[in-house]
């Protein structure tokens, strides 16, 4: 089968904010910018459905201006392979692409952190973006009633607009403990528009109790989620929901940085001033640099789009914006931290991979991940350990190893040459 | 133009708005899980972002298809996992 | 530091050292296993778990014979996890010659009381339908098995284990002499034979041995259950695998208890790097897809490359590395590995306790002259 080749000067992979940013700075500075990704639109997580219907007047501002610059999109498709340099392969659903670039930017994002616990595996438990995400396009959600929990700001996030749509969302369960996140709330103070932004969304969650130092312990059900038990301290209860939306902040989505060689620190792409990595010609922006929000990933998107073209000291005239956000991002990440009572949720025969139905005692009596992997097969399934590979790592301190092609399962004639 | 879109689950005629995904449609029509893990315990979507592979059913003839990530079209065959 | 004396330390925990280690600890021998990474993490853990006849040579038919017998009296013991699957081969035929091939396997076969069955161009698409049609037909084998090796090394360790055994897992060796092996931790463990079981590292713990690393691929495929039924092997296989210099492709599928499909197979020499080889995976591919065209439009999983041990004459070497000393060498088993470990636990411990072997054992010392190939 023939491949589709196609040719830039700047390609950036992910169409996130802080892509879509990136791209277009490369654009206004004159370079020739194709953007790929894997969802079937723009937008990414935090923006998905923005383009067609807009809630953020931000993401709308971008859009606007992302419609009239001049960016190739490439939707639907995703890279898996580098068989050259200076050449991606992405597949979509009918072909295979042959990305060719001079700069690459890197902006795929981050997913959310699941951990295991009696239940979890349930139809009707998600992640708190992936509930969001199914509402979003188009999962009816009026009247049913959502327990929201995990950590991390997102569940704000995800609670806000999940009442917005209409559900009955019965609390949020906050693993962080009140004076974490009192402590981070004080450290907006300095930034204004975070505080606005904050206060916003505690009126508009105002009657949905939010609980902080509670996580979920077990979720249950014959065929589907039917209630939850809450633990918070010394007490537990159960509360009868048609959703659980469960999610333990974020991980970055380093894997194909990690198929270049990228040097990576506790998971996260380590990047210079200009958002550099550590391979020549690839530049790394948001989430998988650090989980540090969306004013953040804007940021450092710009930097990125403007290095990438050449325009170093229009980037630099941006490093102050960065580390504000930074800061903010440090705060962030420190008051999210999880705590070790999670360790202890998964009981013996609390599955693990789910791809492979691996049980928790089966991982504890193995030495390592590639121990695992190969005695039990978990991370072998077609997450390729996305999802079980970091609940691992939570649970029992084990490495990852390399990556190897195809980065994202893809068919077997797209891993053959033409 | 409309804006609904009419696919078949398992069977059954669902309506749903234009661009909604699969996944959507398949909650939408009551099914209670989408697929069978490999020791045939009950599954459906999880991350909604395309990676977890728990929202996977067959469209049109085709298994495997993460259904989180494909947009409805007209008469579209969708097929859980019983 | 030293530790007590063994009867037999055996170095290499991949599916040969532990079915040795099983062996030696069943004939009452105190027994020490010693791996430097994980359990069944070498060639074990990267090939097709293929449990074949061969027929190459009088010498590779006995010894895979006498294992394939061995590993189905062992079936009924085995863990789940080890997935044992009595799903037979089919040698498929593509051409006139390679008919004429399945005719002389089924008359060396029948000869020697394996029961097999010739498939016409009907009976063989009948069998798999997602062959390409125009195929000549094949040679079903329904003895032959498929297991999944890291598991089955895994049980062999735990066996031996509850039996008595020390078992040394995360210790590299440094120096192995004719009694004792040095761990990098400066632990010596003092044996009265000594077994090189380490594959393709068996080189670079006794000079001298003529084992080179041949490299292959393989890709796993997602959940299909039913799309292939038995191992299918090109019969092309056998005239690539006889070549000692030219990199090699040829068809090679086999289907998991889970539905996956891991799809092979490639031979390369002198490549040291564990790499994906693009090219390879790519000829590997296209050989696959010209015999199932279906599999082109499946979604694969996982790629991956690993090292069998190979040796000139392509049989392994069990038995004393030289003639009247105690550190024996039980590796070399280019891709039958998986197959003849059972066979080469029996023969090794035939030869450590001076026990009568149940076949010949000349063609496998490693002191042997190199024999030609029975034919080809």
């Amino acid at each position: 089968m023939s491949r589709q080749v196609h040719v830039c000067e700047v390609l950036v992979v992910g169409a996130g904010p802080a892509g879509l940013v990136a791209a277009y700075r490369a654009a206004q500075s004159g370079k020739e910018v194709t953007v790929v990704d894997d969802n079937p639109d723009a937008g990414g997580q935090i923006w998905r459905a923005e383009k067609q219907k807009s809630s953020s007047a931000e993401a709308a501002k971008w859009f606007e201006r992302i419609r009239q610059a001049k960016i190739q999109f490439i939707n639907g498709a995703r890279v898996y392979e580098q068989p050259a340099p200076g050449t991606l392969l992405a597949e979509n659903d009918n072909d295979v692409y042959e990305l060719k670039y001079q700069k690459l930017i890197l902006a795929t994002g981050a997913r959310e952190l699941f951990l295991p616990f009696p239940g979890w595996t349930l139809p009707n438990v998600l992640g708190a973006g992936g509930l969001q995400a199914l509402v979003k396009t188009g999962l009816p959600i009026d009247g049913r009633k959502v327990v929201v929990a995990g950590s991390g700001p997102l569940l704000l996030a995800v609670a806000d607009y999940l009442k917005r749509s209409g559900a009955n969302v019965l609390c949020i369960a906050e693993q962080a403990s009140r004076t974490r996140v009192a402590r981070f709330g004080f450290s907006l103070i300095g930034n204004v528009g975070k505080i606005s932004q904050a206060m916003k969304l505690r009126g508009q969650l105002s009657g949905i109790r939010y609980l902080n130092g509670c996580w979920p312990v077990a979720a249950h059900g014959e065929e589907q989620l039917e209630r939850v038990t809450l633990q918070q301290g010394e007490r537990t209860w159960a509360v009868e929901c048609d959703y659980l939306a469960c999610g333990f902040h974020l991980i970055a989505n380093v894997e194909l940085a990690q198929l270049f060689g990228c040097k990576t620190q506790n998971g996260f792409v380590t990047v210079d001033d200009y958002q550099r990595s550590s391979i020549a010609d690839v530049y790394c922006a948001g989430e998988i640099t650090g989980i540090g929000g969306l004013e953040l990933s804007l940021v450092e998107g710009e930097i990125a789009g403007l290095a990438a073209a050449g325009e170093e000291t229009s980037a630099r005239a941006l490093f102050p914006a960065r580390d504000k956000q930074r800061k903010f991002a440090g705060a962030l990440n420190r008051a999210f931290e999880l705590r070790s009572e999670l360790k202890q949720l998964a009981t013996p025969n609390t599955i693990v991979c789910r791809c492979e139905d691996v049980t928790f005692e089966r991982l504890q009596s193995s030495e390592s991940w590639r121990a695992a992997k190969l005695h039990t097969r978990c991370g072998m399934g077609p997450c390729q350990g996305r999802i079980c590979g970091a609940a691992a790592e939570f649970l029992f301190s084990w490495k990852f190893e390399s990556v190897r092609p195809p980065v994202f399962p893809v068919r077997v004639e797209s891993m053959m040459d033409e | 133009m409309a804006d609904t879109v009419v696919v078949v689950v398992n069977g059954v005629l669902v309506t749903v708005p234009v661009g909604s995904m699969v996944s959507a449609a398949i909650l939408k029509s009551g099914v209670p899980s989408f697929r069978r893990s490999v020791s045939g315990q009950p599954r459906g979507p999880l991350c909604g972002m395309g990676i977890c592979f728990e929202c996977r059913v067959t469209i049109d003839f085709e298994p495997h298809c993460r259904s989180c990530q494909t947009v409805c079209q007209n008469g579209m065959d969708i097929r859980t996992d019983e | 530091m030293t530790s007590p004396t063994y009867d037999v330390a055996i170095i290499g925990a991949g599916i040969v050292g532990s079915a040795c280690a099983l062996e030696c600890v069943n004939a009452g021998l105190n027994t020490a296993i010693i791996e430097a990474g994980i359990i069944g993490g070498g060639a074990t853990a990267a090939g097709m778990g293929h449990l074949v006849v061969m027929d190459d040579s009088e010498a590779q038919f006995a010894l895979t014979d006498y294992s394939c017998r061995l590993w189905r009296t062992m079936k009924e013991e085995l863990p789940r996890d080890v997935e044992y699957e009595s799903c037979g081969t089919i040698w498929v035929a593509a051409d006139d010659e390679e008919m004429e091939e399945v005719r002389r396997k089924e008359r060396y076969y029948n000869e020697r009381g394996v029961t097999v069955e010739v498939l016409d161009a009907q009976s063989l698409a009948e069998a798999e339908p997602n062959l390409r049609r125009n195929l000549i037909g094949g040679l079903r084998v329904p003895g032959d098995s498929v297991i999944y090796p890291p598991c089955a090394a895994k049980f062999f360790v735990d066996r031996v284990r509850t039996r008595g055994a020390d078992v040394f897992i995360g210790k590299k060796v440094t120096e192995l002499a004719n009694d004792s092996v040095r761990l990098e931790d400066t632990t010596i463990i003092s044996a009265g034979v000594v077994v090189n079981a380490a594959g393709s590292w068996s080189p670079t713990l006794t000079n001298g041995i003529d084992v080179k690393k041949r490299k292959g691929h393989l890709l796993i495929t997602d959940r299909y259950p039913q799309f292939v039924r038995h191992q299918l092997v090109e019969l092309g296989y056998l005239k690539s695998a006889h070549s000692v210099t030219a990199d090699s492709v040829a068809f090679n599928i086999q289907p998991r208890q889970t539905g996956q499909m891991l799809i092979g197979s490639s031979r390369q020499y002198g490549v040291e790097s564990s790499r994906i080889d693009q090219p390879i995976m790519s000829r590997m591919l296209a050989r696959a897809t010209e015999y199932m065209p279906a599999l082109s439009k499946l979604s694969s999983i996982r790629t991956w490359t690993g090292f069998r041990a190979a040796t000139p004459d392509k049989l392994p070497l069990i038995g004393p590395h030289e003639d009247g000393k105690r550190l024996f060498l039980a590796t070399g088993h280019e891709g039958l590995g998986i197959t003849t470990s059972l066979g080469t636990a029996k023969l090794l411990v035939d030869q450590i306790i001076g026990r009568e072997s149940q076949i010949p054992i000349e063609s496998y010392l490693p002191n042997r002259v190199a024999q030609e190939p029975a034919h080809g």
